[in-house]
């Protein structure tokens, strides 16, 4: 077993020498700590099969609510798809709200913050790792969705610039999920009451997201939505792509606008994050608070 | 390699709280040299895990200076933190849904080992600390036995330099406790200049693995030496075990009596359980002091059922710095000046 233990990668030399790191090691450990933490969301999404009823019947259920009041209505057709998008998009929100926002409090009383700080990635990688296991995860649940209830529905989607949809698609989540980082760095600094303020943030911003209506309907908030929310934002490009033949009043920005908006939101919220976990981690230090558990 | 693992200069850590500040570390002066086994014993609060935290980059001194292997806590994080690893006892970290070798290839990525470079690392370690059987078993299922090895292959994932064990036997079996132990020396023998720092309330167990140890108390290093020259340290004193058939007063009445240093129940009581004895370890200032104690428990009507005159052991080193034993260890007592043996 003594053969086992010495593990030496690189013989002969020391510690301080094993503590230079090149450029490209700080690079490769970075994007290899993206690897690993998205690693377990993308394990959870076959191993964890309860997700089939939070993500995708709800998501579901509530899309059909929607659908048939709008069909009671005699709404122009298109509303039952922009409805089914709204909740394709659903899970992306949950998502963030549940698996980012919170997550980092989470990690804390568990003990992985602590070793994560302790490790020698920049911690901005834990964040995207999350993030992109949290994109793949919803993916799923959101074409699932997109596609039972586009199905059920008949949903006649009227593409003319697949390109922009798809643009417009990536840079929603850039915005959103940047937004989750954000939100999980001030999270772990307000602490418990974290919890309570993703609850109460869930529902008003699925309305004034206009998840189930075209926002533009909201008028002044409806604007000011698409200003600030990037789901609200990127609901409402997608929606004037997706369905090209529709003619219902715009009210809002042009998908083009829409894509300069979530583009500065992404990289405002990426660095916003940056500047906050920096902060977080200082002020963590100073207080005594990257754990809970101490011994 | 440099000489120094660990340098700490007048380290002070205070944390705020509601009501007075906590003096967690009162000016700590320690130094460490590369590829020791250096132990930490001391009270709950003493401020073991403080230090711990300065030193893996994960707290702030309020004042004065540490470094490892020469990098600064304070400036030189990242450096810190590619050579070093820690391990808790009773450690949750990771996700329950992650098998053994997921869970642990996941935390090889954060060092930046190349993907099959970590699985073969994983593997490796997984053989080595014995959990080949668990490798595929969901880490939310592992006993805290094999929780614990488990921990300690995360903690050697990057073959660090140093390794920070904060009570890494925490609720373990005897054999797991044992094997563990074990581990660990053979993890550290493999490589000279390979360093441990330790925490542990088992005082056999200081005294096995480790070289030196600093017994600490309300954030001060009371004494610091290797476990031959602590225990030298209380040879002046006599120490006795004797057993009785029963003791009115407890312990505390012995302790009173003039010429007796501390009186405390032994630790592993062996005493036969039909007879109801009771064992107590007697610290006296001399031989002398013994008529006085005898006389005494002749009076209070107890019957001596054996008496040994026994070899000091770390416990009564620690017994006689930190206060009257463990119960009382957290009373503002002030112990004896910091004062090194070697
Ligand atoms: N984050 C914190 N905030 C406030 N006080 C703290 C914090 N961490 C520790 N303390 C206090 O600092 C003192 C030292 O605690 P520490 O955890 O270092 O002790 P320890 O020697 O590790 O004890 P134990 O043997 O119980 O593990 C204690 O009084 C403790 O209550
Ligand atoms: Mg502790």
């Amino acid at each position: 077993m003594a053969a086992t233990m010495d593990l030496v990668g690189r013989a002969g030399a020391g510690p301080r020498e094993a503590a230079a790191w090149s450029r490209r090691q700080v690079l490769m450990t970075n994007l290899r700590s993206i690897r690993g933490r998205a690693y377990p969301r993308v394990i959870g999404l076959v191993r964890e099969p309860s997700w089939v009823l939070f993500e995708i019947l709800l998501p579901f259920l509530g899309t059909s609510a929607f659908v048939f009041v709008y069909r009671a209505l005699d709404a122009p057709p298109q509303y039952v798809g922009f409805v089914v998008l709204g909740g394709a998009l659903t899970a992306f929100w949950l998502n963030v709200i549940w698996m980012m926002a919170n997550q980092l409090y989470w990690e804390k009383s568990q003990g992985n913050l602590e070793l994560y700080f302790a490790a020698p990635m920049h911690f901005m990688a834990i964040l995207f790792g999350m993030a992109v296991g949290g994109m793949v995860m919803s993916s799923t649940r959101a074409a699932t969705v997109l596609l039972i209830a586009g199905t059920v529905y008949g949903v006649a989607f009227s593409v003319d610039q697949w390109a922009l949809l798809l643009g417009v698609f990536v840079l929603t989540l850039g915005a959103l999920y940047g937004l989750g980082m954000v939100l999980a760095s001030l999270f772990l600094v307000w602490g418990r009451e974290a919890w309570h303020m993703g609850q109460m943030l869930t529902e008003p911003v699925y309305f004034v997201s206009g998840l189930n209506f075209p926002v533009a309907r909201l008028g002044f908030v409806g604007a000011l939505s698409v200003a600030v929310i990037p789901l609200a934002t990127g609901l409402d490009a997608m929606r004037q792509l997706a369905f090209s033949d529709a003619a219902f009043p715009i009210g809002t920005p042009p998908p083009v606008v829409e894509v300069a908006i979530l583009g500065a939101m992404t990289v405002i919220s990426i660095l916003g994050a940056r500047w906050m976990l920096a902060t977080m981690e200082r002020r963590a230090r100073r207080d005594g608070r990257l754990s809970v558990r101490w011994q | 390699m440099p000489a120094l693992a660990i340098e700490v200069r007048g380290v002070r850590r205070v944390y705020s709280s509601k009501k007075a500040p906590i003096v967690a570390l009162d000016g700590i002066d320690l130094e460490v040299p590369t590829g020791e086994f250096f132990g930490l014993l001391g009270p709950n609060g003493a401020g073991k895990t403080t230090l711990i935290k300065i030193l893996t980059t994960l707290l702030s001194p309020s004042s004065g200076t540490a470094s490892v292997f020469g990098f600064d806590v304070e400036k030189d994080t990242k450096k810190i933190r590619r050579i070093m690893n820690m391990v808790a006892g009773g450690e949750q970290s990771g996700y329950g849904i992650l098998s053994v070798r997921e869970q642990l290839w996941m935390f090889t990525q954060f060092y930046g080992l190349a993907g099959a470079e970590g699985w073969r690392r994983v593997d490796e370690l997984i053989e080595a600390v014995g959990l080949a059987e668990q490798r595929l078993q969901r880490v939310s299922t592992l006993s805290t036995g094999q929780r614990q090895k488990m921990n300690l292959a995360r903690g050697l994932l990057n073959d660090p330099w140093i390794l920070f064990l904060d009570e890494p036997t925490l609720g373990l079996d005897v054999a797991a406790a044992r094997s563990l132990r074990e581990l660990i020396v053979e993890w550290r023998a493999a490589v000279p200049g390979r360093t441990i720092l330790l925490t542990t309330h088992y005082m056999a167990e200081a005294d096995e693995l480790c070289e030196r140890i600093a017994i600490v108390d309300h954030g001060r290093i009371l004494a610091i030496g290797s476990p031959d020259e602590l225990k030298r340290r209380v040879q002046r004193e006599s120490i006795f075990r004797i057993e009785l058939d029963r003791l009115e007063g407890g312990a505390q009445a012995l302790g009173r009596l003039p010429g007796v240093v501390s009186a405390t129940a032994a630790a592993g009581n062996e005493a036969d359980t039909d007879r109801q004895s009771v064992v107590m370890n007697l610290v006296l200032e001399d031989d002398g002091a013994l008529g006085r104690v005898v006389g005494d428990l002749a009076d209070r009507g107890s019957h001596i059922l054996g008496l040994r005159k026994s070899e000091p052991t770390l416990e009564d080193v620690f017994v006689e710095l930190v206060g009257r034993g463990f119960d009382e260890a957290g009373t503002d007592e002030p112990g004896p000046s910091a004062e090194a043996i070697a």
